[in-house]
């Protein structure tokens, strides 16, 4: 009877525990460990440690490529929300209007496809549009008569973070813009007959009952996006060299990996992870509470 | 009842009045589309024509591109994203859909503890662990080889992975592994006979979402691994991209490589893959 007991306990153990290990291993410990970490100062390559307190927290404030870094972070979060939500959501709302819904699907498939190509490819492709002398959108430019607008995109200091920024809402937008498309086709189309009945015209019927219905799905891609924004790492890595010229395109997570393993500061590189961790950690909370509120 | 769009086929076409939007939809496209195809045109092209022609189309299709590219390393890159997606897919299911059976089949205190440590690792993105994990890889002497890809891909797509099955499987009826287990069968067995195979819509969603991410992950495959030999497609690009120089045939043939495989699947399985897209709601 008892050993029947323990069977019984231990037996959920065996299908959990394989995927909780993992986890605990690869994700919680190197979690705690990172936190551990940017209390100290110490490299790669040796195993010495030195004991810095809150040292590498301090350093934060006196470097001003964090304040750059959050500045472009925040950059990328305000124009990726514009972008790729606003604008999604528009999007969404006019592939799924009645007038559109034939030609819907081309549209539809063509918007999404940047989404399932690798970031490293769409990096190479925009590094060729970007380019000075040669490159696709300067070559446009002269096409269409706006020559003097042409400039070394990448190039220059004022103008680099954008381009990068740039790359993101055009790989991104369809991927939110299939979101709303998922929320809009669970609205009842009662809704829209009754409004049409009352004689509501397009605009205001997407005012008064496709926003509202898609108010939780526009949270959620706000929190996706911003988080998104907070970790970007590719496009600047890929585009700018690691975020140049100088540091003008720099973001937290490029300075983290600058920080670590070309400057050799690992234990500066975790308290920036300590940074990044915090903030995203803010964001899921947001958006697990409005997971909930969806429920209820 | 029709559908209501069938009913009013008068006001349901485009008239004049969504010409303007429909121009602004064209722009879009035009955006969207070119790019990509002028990958397919220039990797037909010699290195000269991409520089000083980049509006022609290929007067001679350069078809020994694709073939530079391919000797060059690109073959390499793609039996590594192969070796690593594949195995990252296998690894995920298996222990993913274990977790999922005893989080929604048995009740007690530790699964519910187990549920929330599972669902706290969704809040935990790899940047933070970089560092540590680095580390990490190279005590265990698993850095630089193709474990140091797969076993943190593996890591960190469990927690999302874990709850989608797991809801699937909490739609399944109590009913009928009761009576499975009333003919006989062990707890193991009504996973791998009964859940298992009834849950393959589930499961193909999921592998879709772990190939997305497998295939073009980027951050730890430039980082946990040093030499060329196990480097997959994305970051395999970037050292074909230093080697090649201005040899910009191959590599762009090289680009066209290493994106068609997920389109082509994404078109082919268009709708299983926009559904897992959206299941997941996690970008990057």
């Amino acid at each position: 009877m008892r050993r029947n007991n323990v069977r019984a306990a231990a037996e959920p153990l065996l299908f959990i525990m394989p995927c909780i290990l993992v986890l605990g291993a690869f994700v919680y410990y190197p979690l705690v460990q990172n936190l551990a970490f940017s209390f100290f100062r110490f490299s790669a390559f040796s195993p010495e440690k030195v004991f810095v307190g809150f040292g590498n927290y301090a350093n934060l404030f006196l470097d001003k490529t964090v304040g750059t870094a959050l500045r472009n972070n925040a950059r990328y979060a305000v124009i990726s929300v514009l972008c790729q939500v606003c604008f999604g959501l528009v999007l969404a709302a006019i592939l799924e209007d009645r007038s559109f819904r034939r030609v819907g699907q081309l549209f539809r498939t063509t918007f999404f496809l940047p989404v399932v190509i690798s970031i490293s490819v769409i990096c190479l492709l925009f590094g060729f549009i970007y380019r000075p002398m040669d490159g696709l959108l300067n070559g446009f430019l002269e096409l269409v008569g706006l020559g003097s607008l042409a400039r070394p995109w990448l190039g220059s200091s004022k103008t680099a973070i954008f381009a990068t920024i740039a790359v993101s809402q055009w790989q991104s937008t369809g991927y939110v813009m299939m979101l709303f498309i998922v929320a809009i086709q669970k609205i009842p189309e009662e809704l829209y007959e009754a409004a049409e009945i009352d004689g509501a015209s397009k605009l205001r019927r997407f005012f008064v009952i496709t926003l509202p219905q898609v108010r939780e799905m526009f949270f959620v891609t706000s929190v996706i996006t911003v988080t998104g924004s907070v970790m970007v790492f590719n496009e600047p890595y890929i585009l700018t060299q690691g975020g140049g010229p100088g540091t003008s395109s720099i973001t937290i997570a490029v300075h983290m990996y600058q920080s670590g393993f070309f400057k050799d500061m690992m234990g500066y590189a975790s308290t920036l992870a300590v940074l990044i961790f915090g903030i995203s950690a803010a964001l899921a909370v947001l958006q697990l509470r409005s997971f909930r509120t969806g429920e209820e | 009842m029709r559908p209501y769009s069938q009913r009013r086929p008068g006001r349901d076409s485009l008239g004049p009045a969504q010409l303007p939007v429909l121009a602004l939809l064209l722009v879009g496209f035009a955006m969207v589309a070119y790019p990509l195809f002028w990958i397919m045109m220039s990797s037909l092209k010699t290195s000269d024509e991409i520089s000083l022609s980049m509006w022609s189309l290929p007067r001679v299709p350069q078809w020994r591109n694709y073939a530079n590219a391919w000797k060059f390393g690109i073959s390499g890159y793609f039996v590594n994203s192969l070796v690593v997606t594949l195995t990252t897919i296998a690894g995920v299911i298996a222990l993913a859909s274990l977790c999922a059976y005893g989080l929604s089949r048995f009740r007690t205190r530790w699964t519910r503890s187990a549920l929330v440590f599972v669902m706290g690792g969704m809040m935990l993105n790899p940047q933070v662990c970089l560092i540590p994990l680095y580390g990490l890889l190279t005590r265990l002497g698993i850095r630089n080889g193709y474990l140091a890809m797969i076993i943190p891909y593996i890591a960190f797509r469990l927690p999302l992975n874990t709850l989608l099955i797991r809801s699937f499987f909490l739609a399944i009826p109590k009913e009928i592994e009761e009576s499975a287990i009333i003919d006989g069968c062990t707890s193991f067995q009504a996973y791998g006979r009964i859940f298992m195979p009834m849950s393959r819509p589930i499961l193909f969603t999921s592998a879709i979402l772990i190939a997305y991410y497998a295939w073009n992950e980027f951050l730890f495959a430039i980082i946990f691994i040093d030499s060329n030999k196990y480097r997959t497609i994305p970051a395999g690009l970037m050292s074909f991209r230093d080697a090649l120089q201005v040899d910009w045939g191959p590599l762009i043939a090289g680009m066209a490589i290493s994106a068609l495989p997920l389109i082509l699947f994404f078109i082919a399985a268009q709708k299983q893959f926009i559904r897992g897209m959206t299941a997941g709601s996690v970008k990057g």
